[in-house]
């Protein structure tokens, strides 16, 4: 891999103005293009990093409420999507792809959500069979950044979360702002901006440790049977990860323009309820904030973000029915045609939306904004949530992923299979795949209206 | 099309409604007729299980003193068929997990070489005749390794430490500085982050191998202390003394008859009731405004108390959990129970004999937390019965179905949630799981969505009774007595703890041993204690064959706890 060599030996001291800075192994990837060209953000205007990343909700939406009546450009928006007025022209809505069930049963809240993310509908959260595909981007692009990825849940559950390497090994989502805050704001967090850098000795001290602990590999995955020791091989690879983390942090970070160092949020009261849905919101709003800055920062490329959990917990404060009994409970307002109070807890998830994109959007960097050069991903695990409708499941995205992914437009997929929208998404982000999903979710069609 | 054939079949059937949750027929419930059953000789395996977050915690304060704090945000443990013991045997350490784990290592490590801690914990530095610290060094890492690892360290796993601790120490300008780093790198490490089990030769088996006498010692010790091993389990140990049932009878002995042993039994109550679900549980404040973070945290303490005393304390049937009019009581579950509590601490309150608070079932645990955040469900109280309580399965409901009708809070006629509930037997579909569920989940519907009393909802009296696999009862107390008498509840207590000791979903060659389990616990009069020893005490704990292919049937794992 000669370019690999290239990107190796590359040192920063001619870009840097003549500081005296040598990179070492491995080079920070923020440097690079996909084609191993250097850029530098604020030197000349090179490329800057494209990152990836999701946004869940539960409990999907009313079609007639939410699908858009035109395809294409300038789609008009129903009441549902209404909130996303402001940043509708960065928004790309996938309505009508299905999940295949072939022989598999529904079950409630976790087929979809497995199936769109995985390639495959689980039976339960701990059968999902294949990794979901923003590991599979993470394992492609996220490496040479500090964090593989950044995960938060704004429901203050670490087990809200719809990334997985397997059912076993779930990434667990930063449970508060406090969390997050302190993982990338925290004591190992390096200012890109700062004036000078001097490598620090006790992250050479904790490379070098953690090095001597994964000598160990050979020998203890002997001594174990096949499933233990693919447990023990996830163990190494974590430390591996760590190990690289660390190694970046002992370089010189790149420049971020738009990096500035946020305040600290104050924790919330013991017992919060994040089940409300005003205190879910503002709460999902602080930790995206945080978000758009590690992103703005350098400090991963990767996220995933859960807004509510499969089967929505939504509630609205001194209501007896929450969103996920409502939907099943509410009969449907003859006079209207739907069930009114769904209809407002779908509408409220799609103000959170909003909300998300206009925080990425609100970054300026390069010419554009974070926004711009970046991909989000959002998806629910239903459409009609009232019976667990898999087929239809709402999906869209925001950002242009630097330049490769038109916006704004609305792309009805006449019942092709979701696993259309994961291969692309693989693809945009530069995984090596033409085909994805499992059995009859198999498929080798992405979706070209999406890109440039 | 929705594929209605199948689901209605998976949902439907009879026998999955009946089978367990582990895979046997509902037959496993008829125990033994003969009261001396011979001492099955079952096969365990080695086993590759991750520290829960409780176990690392308590090994930690166990190893460098309870006033080393441990801080940080912990992987979460994973519930595979209703146990997070059994989910110990699954779970690996994921990137972030992992970095969690090494900023905890480093809290622990900067600790143990603080100026307070350095002198008793570690003590030597370098002196005239170990100028760079290494034989002090060395000797840390053999005292306080063996801990860690819960064995001995071997020679080069001393060396390895000490030249990370000297290396470290170098770039650091400071032997302490180094001795916590490469202590860092031990908790990291997979020997402490996991109970790796190793065997050794052992001519008596069939196989020629067992269970080596350290990973014996771990065993025991997180089974019945939930803790590394003490300094004399391991003394035990390196003696041979767990290798032959005298020395293994002394060692179960002494571990059940310290106080310790009460945080074994609050473990397992802990993990099997599930109440670590009550950490995150949420009621909405206007519809319950007695509830609270601390009423939650208090609720679990409660009925662990509740649990320690009538099974340690007074060695007492696990089935009489069921009627106890003994809870443990404080000031800030008092007002929900409405009864007063005079001491400031922890103390015991006796509700009166017609009280129909009584038993497990009518603590704030179970009735908050299977309840919605603004009303009770007798059908996720029932599913809790049936699934934790009875190790039965209860399906999933079908996709489309439209539960409209079943619950509308303001329906005029419909004002109870039994009329509202009752709705769900009306529909075939619906009544093949309901059938099981709602009726001993009506049986608690006097308690609230957080557990305070009511007789009316609505402004309707509140209809409490309902049956129980045919028997019927009037009221929680009433249900208390029937699960009481229920063999299924036994049964399903014997084969959770067996679950809960070796980490693993039972098997089809381990099926008599669970019957020997379970006719030992009817003759010693249901008590979990006497239980607890048997296994203890049982080769077959610590017997181990070939690594079995684990069983990848997960399907009742869950998400959340």
């Amino acid at each position: 891999m000669s370019h690999k060599m290239t990107r190796r030996s590359f040192t920063l001291r001619g870009l840097l103005g003549g500081a005296a800075v040598t990179v070492g192994v491995p080079l920070l990837e923020f440097f690079l293009d996909a084609n191993g060209k250097a850029f530098a953000a604020n030197l000349g205007g090179g490329r800057l990093p494209v990152r990836f990343g999701t946004w869940f909700w539960g409990c999907g939406m009313i079609p007639s409420r939410w699908i858009p009546k035109t395809i294409g450009e300038n789609y008009d928006l129903l009441p549902q999507l209404a909130p996303i007025k402001d940043v509708q022209k960065h928004i790309n809505i996938l309505s009508g792809f299905d999940v295949e069930l072939g022989a598999k049963s529904n079950q409630p809240h976790i087929s979809g959500p497995t199936a769109l993310r995985t390639g495959a509908p689980a039976d339960s959260w701990q059968l999902i069979a294949a990794p979901s595909f923003d590991v599979l981007i993470a394992d492609a692009i996220g490496s040479g950044s500090y964090f593989r990825s950044i995960d938060f849940s704004a429901d203050g559950n670490p087990r809200t979360t719809f990334s997985y390497r397997t059912g076993t090994a779930m990434n667990a989502s930063i449970p508060s702002a406090v969390d997050l805050y302190a993982k990338i704001f925290g004591a190992d967090f390096h200012d890109p901006n700062a004036a000078t850098f001097t490598p620090d000795p006790k992250i050479m001290v904790r490379e070098s440790v953690l090095s001597s602990v994964s000598e160990q590999r050979k020998k203890l995955e002997k001594m174990v049977g096949s499933t233990d020791r693919e447990r023990l091989d996830q163990y190494f690879t974590s430390l591996r990860e760590v190990e690289q983390k660390l190694a970046l942090q002992l370089q010189k970070p790149p420049p971020a323009e738009a990096c500035s160092i946020p305040h600290a949020p104050a924790a919330l009261p013991a017992g919060t309820d994040f089940t409300d849905v005003q205190v879910r919101r503002a709460n999902h709003r602080v930790m995206s904030e945080l978000l758009a800055m590690a992103l703005a920062c350098n400090q991963t490329k990767i996220f995933n973000v859960a807004f509510s959990e499969s089967a929505s917990d939504l509630r609205h404060a001194g209501n007896t029915t929450g969103y996920h009994q409502s939907t099943h409970e509410e009969l449907i307002d003859r006079s209207i045609g739907y069930q009114p109070s769904v209809d407002v807890f779908a509408t409220q998830s799609m103000e959170a939306w909003a909300d998300f994109v206009s925080v990425l959007a609100s970054i300026k960097e390069g010419d554009g904004t974070l926004l711009d050069n970046t991909l989000v991903f959002a998806h629910s695990d239903v459409s009609m949530a009232k019976n667990h409708e898999v087929r239809g499941i709402p999906m869209m995205t925001a950002g242009k992923a630097g330049g490769r992914v038109r916006t704004g437009i609305h792309i009805a997929g006449k019942g092709a299979p979701v696993t259309a929208a994961g291969l692309t998404m693989q693809q945009l982000m530069g995984v090596s795949t033409d085909a994805w999903g499992i059995d009859a979710m198999r498929t080798n069609r992405g979706i070209s209206e999406l890109l440039v | 099309m929705m594929p209605v054939v199948a689901v209605k079949k998976k949902i439907c059937a009879p026998h999955l409604l009946l089978s367990l949750s582990l895979g046997f027929s509902a037959s496993v419930l008829s125990l033994p007729s003969s009261a001396n059953v011979d001492k099955p000789n079952n096969a365990g395996s080695v086993s590759l299980r991750r520290l829960t977050e409780p176990q690392y915690r308590q090994s930690i304060a166990d190893i460098f003193g309870a006033d080393i704090k441990v801080i940080g945000t912990f992987e979460p443990d994973i519930r595979v068929h209703g146990l997070l013991a059994e989910g110990t045997t699954r779970v690996a350490v994921t990137p972030g997990g992992l970095e969690q784990y090494e900023n905890i290592a480093r809290g622990i490590a900067n600790q143990v070489i603080d100026e307070q801690h350095w002198p008793k914990l570690v003590g030597c530095a370098p002196q005239k005749n170990d100028s760079n610290g290494a034989n002090c060094a060395a000797e840390f890492f053999e005292h306080t390794g063996k801990k860690l690892y819960r064995r001995p360290l071997q020679k080069e796993e001393i060396k390895s430490s000490v030249n990370n601790a000297l290396t470290a120490a170098k770039k650091l300008g400071s032997f302490q500085a180094g001795v916590g780093a490469a202590l860092a790198g031990m908790l990291t490490s997979p020997d402490f982050l996991f109970r790796i089990e190793r065997t050794t030769a052992d001519a008596h088996q069939a196989n020629g191998t067992s269970l080596d006498a350290w990973s014996k010692a771990s065993r025991l010790s997180y089974f019945l202390w939930n803790t590394t091993p003490d300094d004399e389990l391991l003394a035990a140990a390196e003696r041979g003394d767990l290798n032959n049932a005298d020395g293994l009878s002394r060692q179960v002995e002494r571990l059940m008859t310290s106080p310790r042993f009460n945080d074994g039994v609050r473990a397992f109550f802990d993990d099997f009731l599930r109440l670590d679900g009550l950490t995150t549980l949420s009621k909405d404040s206007m519809i319950y405004p007695a509830f609270s973070a601390r009423v939650a945290s208090d609720a679990r303490e409660q009925t662990l108390r509740t649990i320690s005393d009538l099974l340690v304390t007074q060695h007492g049937s696990y089935l009489d959990l069921f009627t106890t009019r003994r809870f443990a009581m404080n000031r800030t579950l008092g007002p929900l129970y409405a009864v007063p509590v005079a001491s400031k601490d922890w103390s015991f309150y006796e509700f009166p004999e017609n009280d129909p608070r009584r038993g497990l079932l009518t603590q704030v645990s179970f009735l908050a937390a299977h309840s919605h955040p603004g009303r009770t469900s007798p059908t996720l109280r029932g599913k809790a019965i049936r699934e934790i309580l009875m190790c039965e399965e209860v399906p999933t409901p079908p996709a489309n179905v439209n539960f409209s009708v079943v619950q509308d809070v303001n329906n005029p006629v419909l004002r109870t949630t039994r009329e509202r509930v009752n709705a769900h037997l009306n529909d075939e579909e619906c009544a093949s799981c309901h059938k099981k569920t709602d009726p001993p989940g009506l049986g608690l519907e006097k308690f609230d969505g957080v557990g305070q009393f009511r007789a009316m909802e609505n402004n309707a009296a509140i209809d409490a009774t309902g049956d129980l696999d045919k028997t019927a009862f009037n009221g929680a107390a009433e249900l208390g007595a029937v699960m009481a008498k229920s063999p299924a509840v036994a049964s399903c207590l014997v084969q959770s703890t067996y679950r809960y000791a070796t980490g693993h979903s039972i098997e089809k060659n381990e099926q008599t041993t669970i019957d020997y389990y379970e006719q030992l616990f009817l003759n010693n009069g249901y008590r979990f204690v006497d239980l607890m020893r048997a296994i203890a005490q049982s080769p077959d704990f610590y017997s181990m064959s070939a690594v079995t292919a684990q069983n990848t049937d997960s399907s009742k794992a869950e998400k959340s706890s």
